[in-house]
């Protein structure tokens, strides 16, 4: 077993930095986890950060698995709870760089509230999505992405309620970076990953991956467009697309940015866009405390959590 | 004459009566001035208008509770005398009319609408003032034009100026914290205030010329500076002495006000409060935060607690250090009695989430313990990295209560082991290593080199997910040794407590909040009854120390069980425990807190009668 530990400074850190040796996946061959876990990792490498200023923090399901593979620090928290978990390390820690996993049904079905209200906050973190319709580690039940009237083979009947439509809800509750990758598509996967971590605020990172076993519906092929006879999957960027507001104080190009962003989150068939649908550079929550307290400018809540504070006018306050 | 000895009540409507600021400024004064104050409140789950009936107590001595009787009552409105039966169905209270003592008096406006010939008691006072005109007659005295919208709302200031000249303590007193409460916009009122106290003292006098008020309130100079503090401020205040940076919360009766004390002090200590978007959040936030090595803690009452559960046992799994829960009963199940007192919630506190996992949970009795335990929370929770569960309740939230101080100066300060590069050698660092005491070294995240992974499943030494025999023996039962450990490490003073003499006739057995009237009973029982009673409060509740209670019952001669809920909780957990079945109970679940009468009631009752079940309610 190898021993994990900082990478000297002048080695240079790679995606094998930050795996380990003495955990491997128990995912199914096929799954879309391998892709994301590969890109994380490379996209990891690119930052420059050492693997002790990196946690990884998860839900529950297949998704929830990934900080198990990865050498940085690692909750695998609860299903649905992983953004909050999050909240508390970033905001304990704000040096490290924090990224959130976790699969569709946790975080825009159980975790649904959660997913709104973290977007409302806005913190310095980055939280990736695996998005494969299904519930998979239970079986294969329909996930809140699953559109109404599908019928995956897992499931007893088709669908009867209409899916949620993650990239719309993420705009509507005030993420400030909203992207869609494919697992597939690695390159391009690793450099979203970068921009959301690079990004200052919540950045939301809806990533579609198959589900070999229990989704047949959304299957490489799907992907690849076997059907249609071309790709489905396409970049954004390749049309022209511009999601990031230039202009952070103009409300007009917030709105029209956003309105864009939407409309193309209902796209959806024969054509699947990718990249990034909206940006903007907002106040963040440690922006927001920073102001309330000076202190947090420079330092952490981890550094300041000292007792012995001297108490005397607060209880004098009560004399 | 009495000295100092008295039980002072004022009612009226929520918001608009200005029942909570007015009691509040004269409690102060009284603290000011010397004296001994316990002042408890009564209010509903409502924003303005509903029925708030606000407790005074002074003594010359420590007190903790108050007693049924009152002497002197204030009314706003006449529901503060005959209470309400606008239900239909069924009379919502009865109105304190019948608490005022023999020789107590009732003050009351004559402009509120009240039946002064339905208060059909002889043997008590009946002091009627005209409250908007003593205001009018104050305002337009400084030349000032009456705005009754405007100045309305020092009605208030007129039964108690009269209280204070019935009971010769000098509305200065009163004034001083007038002028400390009134934000610098409202200035230009002290003026006001001293003229309604001071002409509504002038008709009091009048109107008790003949008479002597058989109470009066003598200043105690050399008492001064005594601290006047509510639970929540005194657990707020032990939070940042304890260096608690990160707190949490959902809002909630009657937990938040102790977040919403913290919020105001984010500038002055390096604390974050994080209003969540409900307490699942705040749990699993504290959690998070508690890992990344941040003193962590929540607030809830109840309902939110309910919402923690899962967060607890992930906590647990983890081994997080903390976080501190403190949990602010009120009366249960569901949304229940919002605003009500209960001790409910002990067995729930003592199995919050689902599985076997270990966590601590500690009662305080007041709220000096409350803070003291507080403190003591965050290194439990910092050494045996779990939970820690501060069990505490709505009396002890919202009653008023005076101290020297806090008792927080000289608490010990434990972070637990930490992880150092050192210790791993050439190993990689295991999070949850086997050890004897079952304590794994933990390493904070962003430390070097200690880079771990861990999760709310099963899992090995290094954190990672397991599911074989082995392992999952080793891991449990390393957990669980934990709470040995703390069993034989925590001192006896935070285990539990015996006030009193070592045998009595009566042995109180309680926990939590009951503490106040209890202690305040003993020596009435001595005094009055010629019943020496002593008293066990049980602190910790788990790990339960199991073995000193069963030797301290295993003495008693006769045993009796006394909580603010339907089932006597604690004697079941004794039963448990012990072996030891308490027979006789009083118990309350009326959602109201035990008066010293109460307590004192149930000793004598209990004392003569069988082994059983008494249950106790004054409404």
């Amino acid at each position: 077993m190898a021993v994990i530990d900082v990478a000297k400074p002048e080695e240079k850190l790679t995606a094998r930095t930050f795996g380990v040796e003495d955990s491997h996946p128990d995912w199914c061959g096929g799954c879309g986890d391998f892709g994301i876990l590969s890109a994380v990792k490379q996209a990891l490498a690119r930052l420059g950060r050492q693997p002790h200023e990196i946690a990884v923090i998860s839900g529950i399901g297949c998704s929830g698995k990934l900080p198990h593979y990865i050498g940085t620090y690692g909750l695998h928290s609860l299903h649905g709870r992983a953004l909050n978990v999050a909240t508390g390390v970033k905001l304990a820690n704000q040096n490290l760089e924090v990224l959130v996993a976790g699969g569709d049904g946790d975080g825009y079905g159980i975790g649904a509230g959660y997913f709104v209200n973290s977007g409302r906050r806005n913190l310095d973190i980055a939280y990736l999505v695996h998005n494969n319709g299904v519930y998979g580690l239970t079986k294969g039940q329909a996930a809140p992405t699953m559109r109404r009237g599908m019928q995956t083979k897992g499931m007893a009947e088709a669908a009867i309620q209409e899916s949620v439509n993650p990239i719309g809800l993420a705009i509507a509750s005030g993420y400030t970076f909203v992207a869609r990758g494919y697992s597939m598509a690695q390159a391009d996967l690793v450099d979203l990953i970068v921009q959301a971590i690079h990004h200052r605020g919540t950045a939301l990172l809806d990533i579609l991956q198959p589900c070999p076993i229990y989704n047949d519906l959304m299957t490489v092929d799907f992907f690849r467009g076997k059907d249609v006879g071309h790709q489905r999957v396409y970049k954004l960027a390749d049309e022209g697309y511009d999601g990031r507001v230039h202009d952070p104080s103009n409300l007009d190009e917030i709105v029209a940015r956003q309105q864009a962003a939407i409309a193309k989150s209902f796209e959806w068939g024969d054509y699947i866009p990718t990249g990034v649908l909206y940006q903007v550079d907002a106040p963040t929550y440690e922006d927001g405390l920073a102001q309330r307290q000076p202190q947090l400018e420079t330092a952490s809540l981890v550094d300041l959590t000292a007792p012995g504070h001297d108490i005397t006018p607060l209880q004098d306050a009560y004399r | 004459m009495i000295e100092n000895q008295l039980s002072w009540m004022m009612g009226g409507p929520a918001l608009t009566g200005g029942v909570n600021s007015s009691t509040e400024v004269f409690a102060k004064a009284c603290v000011r001035a010397g004296l001994f104050v316990f002042s408890n409140i009564e209010y509903h789950s409502n924003i303005m208008g509903r029925h708030i009936s606000y407790r005074v107590r002074t003594s010359d001595a420590p007190i903790h509770s108050h007693v049924e009787h009152v002497d002197m009552l204030l009314s706003l409105d006449g529901e503060t005398l005959f209470g309400t039966d606008d239900h239909q169905d069924y009379q919502r209270h009865g109105g304190h009319l019948h608490r005022v003592a023999p020789d107590g008096v009732v003050i009351l406006d004559t402009h509120a609408r009240i039946d002064v010939d339905a208060i059909d008691r002889g043997d008590i006072h009946v002091l009627a003032l005209a409250y908007d005109d003593i205001v009018r007659q104050s305002v337009e005295s400084l030349g000032v034009a009456y705005n009754a919208r405007r100045h309305n709302v020092m009605r208030n200031m007129v039964p108690i100026g009269a209280s204070c000249a019935l009971l010769h303590f000098d509305v200065a007193h009163v004034l001083a914290l007038v002028a400390e409460v009134l934000p610098a916009r409202h200035q230009d009122m002290v003026e006001m205030n001293r003229g309604v106290l001071q002409l509504a003292a002038a008709q009091a006098r009048e109107a008790y010329a003949k008479d002597q008020f058989y109470v009066t309130l003598r200043p105690r100079p050399q008492r001064r500076g005594q601290m006047f503090i509510k639970g929540v401020d005194a657990v707020g205040i032990a939070k940042v002495h304890a260096g608690c940076a990160f707190q949490t919360y959902y809002p909630i009766a009657p937990a938040s006000d102790e977040s919403v004390m913290l919020e105001k002090h984010q500038s002055e200590y390096p604390i974050v409060v994080l209003q969540a978007e409900d307490e699942i959040a705040s749990m699993n936030m504290a959690v998070g935060a508690a890992h990344a090595g941040v003193r962590a803690s929540t607030s809830t009452a109840g309902p939110g607690f309910s919402l923690m559960a899962e967060g607890i046992g992930f906590a647990a799994i983890t081994e997080a250090p903390g976080p501190v829960v403190i949990l602010w009963q009120r009366g249960g199940p569901s949304t229940g009695l919002p605003t009500r007192q209960s001790q409910q919630d002990l067995r729930f506190a003592l199995q919050p989430a689902h599985g076997e996992f270990p966590h601590i949970v500690i009662a305080p009795g007041d709220a000096r313990e409350a803070a003291r335990m507080t403190h003591m929370a965050f290194n439990w929770g910092d050494r045996y990295q779990m939970p820690v569960v501060v069990l505490a309740d709505k009396f002890i939230a919202n009653s008023l209560v005076t101290l020297d101080d806090l008792g927080l100066d000289g608490l010990p300060v434990d972070r637990g082991e930490l992880w150092t590069k050192e210790m791993n050698g050439a190993e990689p660092y295991r999070r949850h290593r086997v050890t004897e005491s079952g304590i794994s070294p933990r390493a904070i995240f962003g430390t070097p080199g200690g880079q771990f992974v861990t999760t709310s499943d099963e899992h090995t030494e290094r954190g990672r997910i397991d599911e074989q025999v082995e392992n999952r023996m080793a891991q449990m039962d390393k957990r669980m040794r934990k709470l040995e450990l703390a069993a034989r490490e925590i001192p006896q003073e935070w285990q539990f407590e015996l006030v009193g003499p070592e045998t009595a006739d009566v042995t109180i057995v309680a926990w939590g909040s009951t503490r106040g009237p209890i202690v305040d009973a003993l020596p009435v029982l001595q005094a009055e009854h010629g019943v020496t009673a002593n008293y066990l409060q049980i602190r910790l509740l788990r790990p339960f120390p199991a073995e000193r209670v069963a030797d301290i019952l295993a003495r008693a001669a006769c045993p009796l069980l006394i909580e603010d809920n339907y089932s006597g909780q604690l004697g079941l957990l004794v039963a448990e425990q012990t072996g030891v079945k308490l027979e006789r109970q009083a118990l309350k679940y009326d959602g109201r807190p035990f008066s010293q009468d109460e307590v004192v009631q149930a000793v004598l009752a209990q004392r003569t009668a069988g082994a059983g079940r008494l249950v106790l309610s004054h409404p």
